[in-house]
């Protein structure tokens, strides 16, 4: 899995490539505190490009969101692929992230 | 008596061959010339044995007196194989197969799924078999076996006639076969396979009555008949039997060889730096103690479905659990979330996540384990369901291209005794192109020497000795490609160099090998009763390209995994002109023969070259380009034409 960070005017956006599982899980928490500990707490995920979430990867994901949330910020996801959708959906966890089409729209309303 | 004369022929031929070659390995080597003198010899060898084996099959000829009465109350289905032939042909074979006077079903298996011959099979009340749906694109298909293996999944009947779609059966072939199952020792009874579309002359040596004739009657005297693919009765169990010995036997193999594999991948998932949670190295831990625990209840010879079926259970308990873990932290951190600003969390409070969600994130395809590929490979090896073959029980053969080879020897080896009937119960179709036959004939020697290297008969236990030699005798004459070109280039070689690879052509060659090839002659003719031998004797030496052929691709393909390259036989004349290129490197040989005959000649007349060397190796150029120009009449034939036959048999 490959991560790489762009800061954006009002947010900085994660791509996270690859499949999102028990091994990489903690390498996006890693990455996702280091960008928030860089100054940028209003975050997008980016999953464009994860092809697989299992329940690590889903725990790292809201693992982050209590980083951003306690860094006074947010935590957004964007272009969700099919089988991560599932994941949400089952574990109800839509509830909590919601899914935005692209990056730019996660914070154009706020 | 015949067998008398037989057995004293094959004495003879033995006696005469040994003192032949003794001398030539002893007494005769032109050490000189020794990178012709010993590939000539070794060939000369290669021969020797060939003849051996010959005379051991005809040694043990079986005459049969027919078959006893066949119960009434057998079952039998019919099976009629068809790929892509036409749907004219198969319906015919199948109405004839519909006419077999002993009660049965009749079922066409189409591996083509063509809708039409369906439509037609409804029409005719004939049975329709394709494919099931297991036999899924990432599966092997395995050909005629797979389509064999397929159809005996959905049908009942205690005997199989098996029959390729162009083999038109005798309304009695059943009556006259069935009998000799009532011995229960027997699961084959294999007919001969006649061709109703070949000319007297038979240009492109389809007819094979050494064969179907001495060759399977001494096989048979050994109990080693063989399958020849169609035209054979078979019986069930012995087929089930052989599925079910394969499918344990491979099941054990392949669960030994991931248990074998799985401490390995363990120890290479906790060495990498990506596992550094203690959850995930309990895990590990779990899985590790689960495989080892299998390990000795496999040794102990504790069944294999509830071992694999154990390891499954710890594994997938230990893989809830992580979930489970992951949940708790996740719901640990939406508590904790919900605390800083219950808003943003939902109106109703933090979601929880389901049990039956921690179930789904916990199967296979979503578990965590999947991230560690190489354990979870293994631990998908660790099943007995076979999931990589299209049916867990395969009772044809699928390790060769000639699986009825392949399956019969596996029923000897189990005990199994097979008949040969020596009686044309069933009229086939011939290729009437030399294209078309080049082909067959190519598969049926690739899928011979693909059972020689992967089971070869002379190390398989259970066999008797008759029975590995006779099939080894088989595959044997497949290797007569090598020895051929080393007999077309040693009289090139003499009358283009003066090279002899003996060390004189004096009074104590003549001697020693004239006895030999008259006895060796002699033993054909004896053997044969009369049956023209010589087509196949010259397609033996003239097709050396392809039996060559044959052995490579067969060898890449055990070996190293290569394609073999391998086309189903057609059964409708190829159209175009005359093909030559199909038979280049004979050309090519001729026409070096010729020219050294030529060079010979010359080189007598200069004096350079002595004249006995000469006439015997001019001699031996004239046999060679006898025995090669039936390739000109091969490749110039146009088909059967049944015009001046009184009668055909085939619109009967």
């Amino acid at each position: 899995m490959e991560f790489s960070y762009e800061v954006k005017d009002s947010y900085a956006e994660v791509k996270a490539d690859g499949r999102l599982n028990m091994v990489s899980a903690p390498k996006l928490r890693e990455f996702v505190t280091d960008v928030i500990a860089g100054g940028s707490n209003r975050i997008v995920v980016n999953l464009e490009n994860t092809a697989f979430m299992d329940s690590s990867g889903l725990g790292a994901l809201i693992g982050c969101l209590k980083a951003a949330r306690q860094a006074g910020g947010d935590l957004r996801i964007a272009a969700v692929q099919p089988q991560v959708n599932m994941v949400l959906k089952l574990t109800s966890m839509d509830k909590v992230l919601t899914a935005y089409t692209t990056a730019e729209e996660a914070f154009s309303n706020d | 008596m015949t067998r008398f004369w037989t057995r004293l022929v094959v004495v003879l031929t033995v006696l005469t061959g040994l003192n032949y070659i003794a001398w030539r390995w002893m007494s005769s080597l032109n050490w000189d010339a020794w990178w012709i003198a010993l590939p000539l010899v070794a060939a000369e060898t290669y021969s020797l044995i060939d003849v051996m084996l010959f005379g051991m099959t005809v040694w043990n000829l079986k005459i049969r007196k027919g078959a006893p009465q066949p119960p009434h109350d057998a079952t039998v289905d019919v099976f009629i194989t068809t790929y892509n032939e036409d749907l004219d042909m198969v319906l015919t074979t199948a109405l004839a197969a519909q006419r077999i006077r002993h009660p049965h079903s009749t079922w066409i298996l189409d591996d083509g799924a063509r809708p039409e011959l369906k439509a037609l099979c409804e029409q005719h009340g004939l049975g329709y078999v394709t494919r099931s749906g297991e036999w899924t694109k990432d599966l092997p298909r395995h050909a005629k076996a797979g389509n064999l293996n397929n159809a005996l999944m959905v049908t009942h009947g205690e005997f199989l006639l098996i029959l390729d779609a162009d083999q038109i059966p005798e309304p009695d072939i059943l009556e006259k076969t069935l009998g000799y199952f009532n011995n229960r020792r027997v699961a084959l009874v294999q007919t001969p396979q006649y061709f109703s579309n070949v000319p007297a002359s038979d240009p492109l040596g389809s007819q094979a009555p050494l064969f179907y004739g001495p060759i399977q009657q001494g096989k048979d005297g050994w109990n080693a008949a063989f399958f020849c693919g169609s035209n054979a009765i078979l019986r069930r169990e012995a087929l089930m039997q052989l599925g079910l010995v394969g499918y344990v036997k491979e099941t054990e193999k392949s669960i030994r060889r991931a248990l074998a594999a799985s401490r390995a991948a363990i120890r290479q998932a906790r060495k990498s730096a990506d596992v550094e949670s203690p959850l995930v190295a309990g895990v590990l831990d779990e899985v590790e103690a689960a495989t080892r625990e299998a390990q000795q209840e496999v040794d102990a010879g504790q069944p294999l479905g509830e071992v694999t079926y154990r390891v499954r259970r710890r594994v997938d308990a230990a893989v809830q659990t992580l979930v489970q873990a992951d949940v708790a932290a996740l719901q640990a951190d939406l508590e904790e979330i919900a605390a800083m600003e219950l808003a943003h969390v939902g109106e109703s409070g933090v979601p929880v996540v389901a049990d039956d969600a921690v179930q789904r994130m916990s199967a296979r395809d979503w578990s965590p384990l999947g991230a560690l590929e190489s354990v979870q490979a293994v631990l998908d090896a660790l099943t007995v369901e076979r999931s990589n073959e299209a049916q867990p029980v395969m009772p044809l053969a699928t390790i060769s291209v000639t699986e009825d080879m392949a399956t019969a020897m596996r029923m000897h080896a189990m005990g199994w005794e097979s008949v040969y009937h020596h009686e044309i119960l069933a009229y086939g179709l011939a290729p009437e192109d030399i294209a078309t036959m080049l082909t067959q004939r190519l598969r049926w020697a690739q899928g011979t020497i693909q059972v020689l290297l992967r089971e070869n008969p002379l190390v398989q236990k259970g066999l008797k000795i008759g029975q590995r030699l006779m099939y080894f005798a088989t595959m044997w004459t497949y290797l007569s490609g090598f020895a051929a070109v080393i007999y077309f280039a040693a009289p090139i070689i003499y009358l283009l160099l003066g090279i002899l690879p003996v060390s004189s052509l004096s009074w104590d060659f003549f001697i020693r090998f004239i006895p030999f090839m008259v006895v060796n002659q002699l033993l054909f003719a004896v053997a044969g009763r009369g049956i023209p031998t010589w087509r196949g004797q010259q397609y033996s030496l003239a097709l050396f390209p392809t039996w060559i052929k044959a052995c490579t691709t067969a060898a890449r393909n055990v070996w190293f995994g290569r394609p073999l390259g391998f086309a189903v036989t057609p059964k409708a004349r190829q159209s175009g002109g005359p093909s030559w290129s199909l038979i280049r490197p004979q050309i090519v040989v001729s026409i070096l023969l010729a020219l050294a005959a030529v060079v010979g000649i010359v080189r007598l007349a200069t004096g350079l070259a002595e004249p006995l060397g000469t006439l015997v190796n001019v001699v031996w150029v004239v046999f060679d380009l006898v025995v090669m120009s039936i390739l000109v009449r091969a490749v110039l034939y146009k088909g059967y034409e049944p015009a001046a036959e009184p009668a055909n048999r085939e619109e009967s």
